[in-house]
């Protein structure tokens, strides 16, 4: 493998860890942009939704990675299991809410944010008592087809996750976009009271905004257990915390921010695993993390530091 | 409390389409609004005068439902509407125009008129209350692709009156419509007001241009430390001493009335 080889593979692969923390960024920047909460509990509805999608693989048959499938099977496979996964993961988001986080609503100062992280410790443990302490071994139907470029790999599995995430980016940003939702959501990002006074009902576009946030959340979580092919109770934290690296990185409550802040720790994890060394990873992260809060605290594509009146 | 006058008494006014009696609101443990009685006839212009921290602006909220109030009764349009979520307010047509105009300033003009046609499913007529405000402001309709947030004064506050008026309303609230803006939109902007009430729309204002609020208006309410101090016809409070020396600056040039400042 020639240099510029190691570099286009480890761009590869960058590219799809950071697909996967965009989502997850997603979730945290969402929530963060409508009421102003860092939602810790994020972390591990990732990790409940790598167990929702493992499970509904084996319902459905699939039991580690002998049995694959190619073409239109595959495509309906994976359409099923990100939607059941999605489905799940989003309705735990919304129990969070209503049971957890909205009788705190308009409780001043950090108890919602302990809460999430209440919560957050909720599901670590009951999946571990629940499923084990053992790392699992995952289902998963994509075949190991890999095109070889001179000395790069590019695996099917890349590709389907990439264009998996795009879809669903595209899809996010046209709701928020256009949709009367996704403005009503924009609105109360921008001012929680006006978007009150024009008749919206704040407490659902909360829901929807929980829902969103925690179904990219399983689907990242899903895209985590079918990249690495295992999970367990303990992917939350790393991932959790990159992929909320990303959401500040970006310029937190911004949504194209946390998808490119998730690109940009993804590149920094690959290259600078390959350049550098694994075990600095973390510690390339975060002090990037702190470069930014000094240098750009609203984070790269954030604003000026918002005026509240 | 004192009624400066019996022209017109309050049988003569049109019948009430807002009324607070005896209302109280609360923050916390401050007594914002002590014992309150308004009333918004169909069709009229109601302006309520006072100070700083009088309780204006929480009159304002108390309508809109976002302060709920400890006791007493708010009805519009002959129901008690008390409990009434914001929403169900705005969809039975009680719009804001508030302090400051309170823009999406991330949103176009365009999104932000749509946004107060929030509560409404009508499209053919929503495309139809468009028309109506571009030809009352044919301003914004240069701007509708412009970030609200990069308009001048004037102009948010035209979108910000027009985005009210998506929302089809039959009572529209006011706050501190003048504030901010240059002596000649002020005059731009009154003139607009009445143009919407004479077409059909009843108007209740909070504003600190007592002059200008008052020559417009049918009737009005000083509100002092959250008290009504006097009610009567526009016409009557203008010839009142009280009004004159405290928001019409006339006689003396001390423009703030006893206990409303500094609070």
């Amino acid at each position: 493998m020639s240099n510029w080889d190691i570099l286009l593979q480890q761009i590869i692969n960058g590219v799809s860890l950071g697909a996967m923390y965009s989502l997850l960024a997603l979730g945290f920047t969402m929530v963060y942009g409508i009421i102003e909460l860092i939602n810790f509990a994020h972390f591990n509805v990732f990790m409940v939704g790598s167990f929702i999608a493992m499970w509904t693989l084996e319902a459905m048959g699939f039991a580690g990675q002998s049995h694959v499938l190619y073409g239109l099977p595959l495509a309906g496979i994976l359409i099923a299991v990100f939607v059941v996964t999605m489905l799940g993961s989003g309705i735990l988001g919304v129990a969070i809410e209503r049971f957890a986080l909205r009788p705190l609503r308009g409780v001043a100062g950090t108890a919602p944010m302990i809460t999430t992280i209440g919560v957050s410790y909720i599901l670590y443990n009951v999946v571990l008592l629940g499923a084990g302490a053992d790392s699992k071994n995952y289902s998963n139907p994509m075949p190991n087809t890999a095109w070889i470029f001179g000395g790069v790999t590019l695996r099917l599995r890349e590709v389907l996750l990439w264009t998996i995430s795009l879809v669903l980016m595209v899809a996010l940003n046209y709701f928020v976009r256009r949709t009367k939702m996704g403005k009503a959501m924009r609105a109360m990002a921008q001012d929680q009271e006006a978007a009150r006074m024009v008749g919206i009902d704040v407490d659902r576009v909360v829901i929807i905004t929980f829902f969103l946030g925690s179904a990219l959340a399983g689907a990242a979580g899903l895209i985590f257990g079918l990249y690495y092919n295992y999970t367990s109770y303990l992917i939350g934290y790393t991932s959790g915390l990159r992929a909320f690296t990303a959401a500040v990185l970006g310029g937190i409550g911004n949504i194209p921010g946390a998808m490119l802040g998730g690109v940009v720790i993804g590149l920094i994890e690959s290259l600078g695993g390959q350049y550098i060394a694994v075990r600095w990873t973390d510690i390339i992260i975060f002090s990037m993390l702190v470069l930014v809060l000094v240098l750009r605290p609203s984070g790269l594509l954030g604003r000026a530091a918002p005026t509240r009146s | 409390m004192p009624i400066l006058d019996e022209q017109p008494t309050p049988s003569q006014r049109p019948p009430p389409l807002l009324e607070f009696k005896d209302v109280n609101t609360y923050y916390g443990e401050l007594h914002v609004l002590k014992d309150v009685d308004y009333r918004v006839g169909q069709g009229e212009i109601v302006c309520l005068l006072g100070g700083n921290a009088c309780g204006k602006s929480t009159t304002m909220k108390t309508i809109l439902g976002i302060v709920k109030p400890k006791s007493g009764t708010i009805s519009y349009a002959g129901e008690r509407i008390n409990d009434l979520p914001t929403a169900q307010r705005v969809k039975r047509g009680i719009a804001p125009v508030p302090e400051a105009r309170r823009l999406f300033p991330r949103m176009t003009v365009l999104e932000n008129l749509e946004m107060g046609a929030f509560t409404r499913d009508d499209l053919v007529e929503i495309e139809a209350d468009k028309e109506r405000v571009f030809g009352l402001f044919p301003r914004i309709k240069e701007r509708l692709k412009q970030q609200a947030g990069t308009l001048s004064g004037g102009e948010q506050q035209m979108v910000a009156i027009g985005r009210a008026l998506m929302a089809r309303p039959k009572l529209l609230c006011m706050d501190e419509p003048s504030m901010g803006l240059s002596p000649a939109f002020v005059e731009q902007v009154f003139d607009i007001i009445q143009v919407i009430n004479r077409q059909g729309t009843s108007i209740f204002m909070v504003e600190q241009n007592a002059n200008m609020a008052l020559s417009i208006a049918n009737y009005g309410y000083v509100l002092q430390t959250g008290q009504v101090v006097l009610h009567g016809s526009a016409q009557s409070l203008r010839d009142n001493e009280m009004v004159q020396q405290a928001y019409l600056g006339e006689m003396k040039a001390e423009p703030a009335p006893v206990g409303a400042n500094g609070e």
